[in-house]
């Protein structure tokens, strides 16, 4: 062949090698993202989404030279044979490299199973047991865990003169495992939990539970309960008994004073106290530019809340991965790269462990008005809290 | 100690009149009328969205945004008897079950794209919105509130359905519509009328609601199986029967929650089939 | 009305038991759809123990004409038997199977003395009860059931010590559709046998039938029976073939879906039960995946419809359209 022919030849493969290289990496990333967009919890769904959508405004639809595609998958709620299935057919069908998303403990616990017998890493954003991940080890947290956001808190309470204490928490899982994790703590800490009551999850009535706190007459009422109308139903009754006026506080965990909720609970929250991962009110230039790009991407007038926040930092961690990776990822890599993991979210410095479980500054506030808008004020900070509600500092 | 059992006795009363209120509608549709009515739950829903929008949105005051509400509920039961539910009087009570359903349903697709699937809340206004103190013992100004009104509504219904002729002629026209239309008595208005009274009712208990329980799109879901308790307990047919089952659940379920609160919704539940099975047609039922 | 001279009381059972086009297809197609849908295995193994569910239920409605809105705590207790058995090391799949239809059918015959006597709004709120009082239960005994949470370290031995379930639900497949259509051709001997006629008696005319020598107490707690242990089978076989129970099983939505089911797919006739499942479960499946709002919204009318309509469901429909074009429908 003439030296032109060769030159030209080469030229050809060369040309060839790039496209087939382009062909390759134009072949999108696909991650399942599986969670509540429909029901009673689609607020979840809605936040998600416009955390997702605002952090692709800012750093664009593509990593590691691939293209990133979420393939949304409704649970409709915590439905964990719904989640199975969905999974089941995420990995096996869809053929997808990462999972993230879940909402609920139940749910958590179904889809950590198969991404441990299938090896597809699986971050979550937001079930808070602990026990989800014993047994995963391809399976990440990015949330937050209930002992971790009430240890603090019991603590504090121990020394910050709330002796005796009522416990009220729903009769779910979450609540169970809020509930022993503040008895445990606050007891430890030297506190007296003088009583405690399991609200059933359809309460319309709270009356009963709060005449017992008032017969036990303690200094405080620690509550758990989910966000949707118990913190209602209970600030009615906790105001018609009149607990406040003989000097009752109350002491819950972020989720009753959430974003989402605030504006129904109005004026009658100011001045709750309750600890968290994360305000809207966090004073940081990532969070201030997190909260606008939030507004411009989110739909029915949804406030950023922690649902938000991390949702933004699982997609980060994506992106992180993926780059690392340069695209191709393998599994073992990916965990890898993971725990150990550590980086600025809009709610502060967070990091993930070796346990593959978040540790993260766990923020005391109180409800205030701020600008004419309800806002969780942070006045305290217990830094750098590992998923036990341990200090690792 | 006596105290406390007053408190709670009073509180019982007052979740129970919460109840009755909701569920004295249905008390109507479905006892008085035989109409297995699920969708009860979706037109006290209704409105409260009517009150919620209307005080958040518009600055109405409480008093008539729940008159609106009322009014506005009333017009979509009729709409709703008028062009669906009509057809299966007297049909197989599992058909009217289902049917209901099927609109329980929409109602909640329809109310979620409306409304967003965050929970609403209303502001209660000033002069409800208290706590009254007789020596050791007190109460909210609300719930005593809501306990009048159910007593007028009470007196209301009594005196109004169960004792005058149209009541009479409404339970005619069930036990033997032919006979009865054969008599002269134009049963689709009476029937048409009776549904709106429910669902006016439904509407009012609602609204009335919004300002204990708050409001989302899953509301006519929730409570449904309370108020369906309620009715059957008290024994279809009889507004009085409402009442006192509706009173007699309230306190159960408060007092059974204040003395074993680990036993939660079993007390309830276990009262209930109790109950029927004393009584299978319940307290007053015909 | 004569009484039927013994030939033709054959013929009449010969005739009623006559395989129908619909369950021909039908039982083809859903045998095809393991080597047509290979990716979907899950969803349609999910959807036939569905219909399995449906079919019990139908036992009940269809034929003895008892409306219960609670069938869904036979299911969960049928689960929670296998999944339980299987957590405690006792995983043999068919045995399992056996102890929950054994103990489903226990319960059945517990509850129909309590609900035998009632009717219409009563029975209905009464198997509500029913229904949500075993939600609670399993709910409360979290120790037990693991609670809203689920069930979880179910370890399901392999079939026969040979067959494992496979991640890719092969094998969960094939053993739920022996097992289904095993107990579908029992079922169908059940109802086209004097005992089934029995049931049709009672459904039409209770206060008729103990002239007749029929002894309704008894009929109608050996249809309880049967119906309660073949909803514990469904249930233990969704238990096993997912190796993970929700507590969900046990919900109200379960009981409500099924009816629902059960309703589109036609009452009174078996197949009814599957095809109505399948088509609710597949069309769930797609069409929440495109909208779960609008899904809730369609549903919710299309049911409307089905009610309002009265024609019997899908089956009715496809029997409407054969008497049509001249077919020797019943």
């Amino acid at each position: 062949m003439s030296r032109m022919g060769l030159r030209a030849l080469a030229a050809l493969v060369g040309l060839g090698a790039l496209c087939g290289a382009a062909w390759a990496d134009e072949e999108p990333l696909k991650i399942g993202l599986v969670g509540s967009f429909s029901g009673g919890a689609a607020q979840w769904g809605i936040s998600v989404d416009a955390a997702f959508a605002a952090y692709q405004k800012q750093h664009g639809d593509s990593a590691g030279g691939r293209k990133i595609e979420f393939l949304r998958r409704d649970t409709t709620g915590p439905n964990p044979d719904i989640v199975r299935r969905l999974v089941q057919e995420l990995i096996s069908r869809d053929k997808v490299e990462l999972i993230c998303g879940i909402e609920f403990t139940p749910n958590a616990l179904a889809a950590a199973g198969l991404s441990t017998q299938a090896k597809v890493p699986l971050l979550i954003v937001n079930a808070a047991t602990t026990e989800i991940l014993t047994n995963a080890p391809y399976t990440s947290r990015f949330g937050f865990t209930t002992a971790q956001i009430v240890t603090p808190f019991a603590k504090w309470a121990a020394k910050n003169g709330y002796h005796d204490v009522y416990a009220i928490y729903t009769d779910y899982g979450p609540g169970i495992e809020a509930g022993n994790a503040f008895k445990k703590a606050f007891t430890e800490a030297g506190g007296n939990v003088v009583g405690e009551v399991k609200p059933p999850l359809i309460s319309p009535d709270y009356s009963a539970y709060i005449q017992r706190v008032k017969d036990a007459k303690p200094q405080a009422i620690f509550i758990f309960a989910p966000a949707a109308d118990h913190p209602q139903i209970f600030l009615k009754a906790y105001r018609d008994a009149g607990l406040g006026e003989i000097g009752v506080k109350i002491l819950a965990t972020g989720d009753l004073t959430n974003e989402s909720v605030l504006n129904n609970l109005g004026d009658p929250a100011l001045g709750m106290i309750t600890t968290f991962d994360y305000s809207e009110a966090h004073d940081s230039p990532l969070n201030k530019e997190f909260t606008k790009a939030f507004y411009a991407t989110a739909r029915d007038n949804t406030r950023p809340d922690f649902t938000a926040a991390a949702a933004y930092d699982v997609i980060n961690a994506i992106y992180k991965i993926v780059d690392a990776q340069h695209g191709k990822i393998d599994p073992d890599r990916t965990m890898a790269l993971i725990k150990g993991m550590s980086f600025e979210s809009p709610r502060g410095p967070i990091a993930i462990d070796q346990n593959r479980d978040i540790v993260q500054n766990v923020y005391f506030r109180k409800v205030e008005k701020v600008g004419g808008k309800l806002e969780n004020v942070e006045f305290q900070t217990t830094p750098m809290v590992d998923d036990h509600g341990n200090p690792t500092k | 100690m006596v105290v406390s059992l007053v408190n709670v006795l009073v509180n019982g009363a007052a979740y129970g009149m919460l109840l009755f209120l909701m569920a004295g509608g249905l008390s109507v549709t479905m006892g008085l009328m035989g109409f297995a009515n699920l969708a009860h739950g979706s037109l006290a829903m209704l409105g409260g969205y009517v009150l919620a929008t209307l005080m958040n949105h518009y600055d109405v005051s409480f008093l008539p945004a729940l008159l609106a509400a009322t009014i506005a509920t009333a017009f979509a039961g009729a709409i709703v008897e008028r062009t669906v539910f009509r057809r299966l009087y007297g049909g197989a009570e599992l058909d009217q079950v289902l049917l209901t359903i099927g609109v329980v349903s929409m109602t909640v697709a329809a109310a979620t794209y409306v409304w967003g699937t965050n929970p609403t809340s209303v502001k209660i206004p000033a002069w409800l919105d208290g706590r009254l103190q007789f020596g050791n013992f007190d109460f909210g100004v609300y719930r005593l509130f809501l306990l009048i009104v159910g007593g007028a509504l009470t007196a209301g219904l009594f005196f109004g359905i169960d004792r005058t002729n149209f009541g009479a002629k409404i339970r005619a026209a069930v036990d033997n519509r032919r006979m009865t239309v054969s008599c002269g008595i134009d049963v689709k208005r009476l029937f048409a009328l009776a549904f709106a009274i429910g669902s006016a009712l439904a509407g009012l208990g609602g609204g009335l609601a919004v300002g204990l329980v708050g409001l989302d799109p899953t509301f006519g879901v929730k409570y449904l199986v309370f108020l369906l308790m309620v009715v059957v307990v008290g024994g279809l047919g009889s507004i009085r029967g409402t009442l006192v089952a509706a009173i007699a659940l309230g306190i159960c379920d408060v007092t059974g929650k204040y003395y074993v609160p680990d036993a939660g919704a079993f007390i309830l539940y276990a009262v209930v089939v109790v109950m029927l099975l004393w009584r299978p047609r319940g307290l007053f039922g015909r | 009305m004569a009484v039927l001279a013994a030939e033709d009381a054959t013929r009449l059972f010969v005739a009623r038991s006559r395989w129908r086009w619909e369950e021909i297809v039908f039982w083809l197609v859903a045998a095809s759809s393991y080597f047509l849908f290979p990716g979907h295995l899950v969803l349609i193994t999910q959807a036939l123990i569905a219909g399995l569910f449906s079919m019990s239920l139908d036992i009940l409605l269809g034929y003895a004409g008892i409306a219960s809105m609670g069938h869904a705590a036979f299911f969960g207790l049928g689960a929670y038997t296998a999944g339980i058995l299987a957590k405690m090391g006792y995983g043999d799949p068919i045995l399992d199977l056996l102890a929950a239809a054994v103990l489903a059918g226990g319960f059945g015959a517990l509850c129909s003395l309590l609900v035998a006597r009632l009717h219409g709004i009563g029975m209905l709120m009464v198997t509500l009860g029913i229904g949500l009082s075993c939600y609670e239960l399993a709910n409360r005994w979290r120790d037990m059931t693991g609670g809203d949470d689920g069930l979880q370290g179910m370890v399901v031995k392999p079939i026969f010590g040979i067959f494992a379930f496979d991640f890719d639900g092969h094998v969960a497949f094939i053993y739920s559709f022996v097992v289904i259509f095993i107990l579908y051709l029992f079922a169908r001997r059940l109802v086209n046998s004097p005992f089934g006629l029995a049931l049709l008696g009672i459904r039409e005319n209770l206060r008729r039938v103990p002239a007749l020598g029929i002894g309704v107490r008894a009929q109608l707690m050996l249809a309880f029976t049967i119906a309660a242990s073949i909803a514990g089978v469904a249930g233990a076989l969704l238990a096993e073939s997912t190796q993970f129970i929700a507590l969900e099983v046990l919900g109200f939505d379960r009981s409500i879906s099924v009816l629902i089911m059960l309703v589109l797919g036609g009452i009174g006739n078996l197949v009814g039960g599957m095809i109505g499942a399948m088509v609710f479960t597949v069309a769930r499946d797609e069409l929440a995946a495109l909208d779960p709002v609008y899904w809730n919204f369609w549903m919710g009318l299309i049911l409307c419809a089905i009610v309002l309509s009265g024609s019997g469901g899908i089956v009715g429909l496809l029997r409407r359209i054969e008497r049509r074009f001249g077919g020797t429908a019943r």
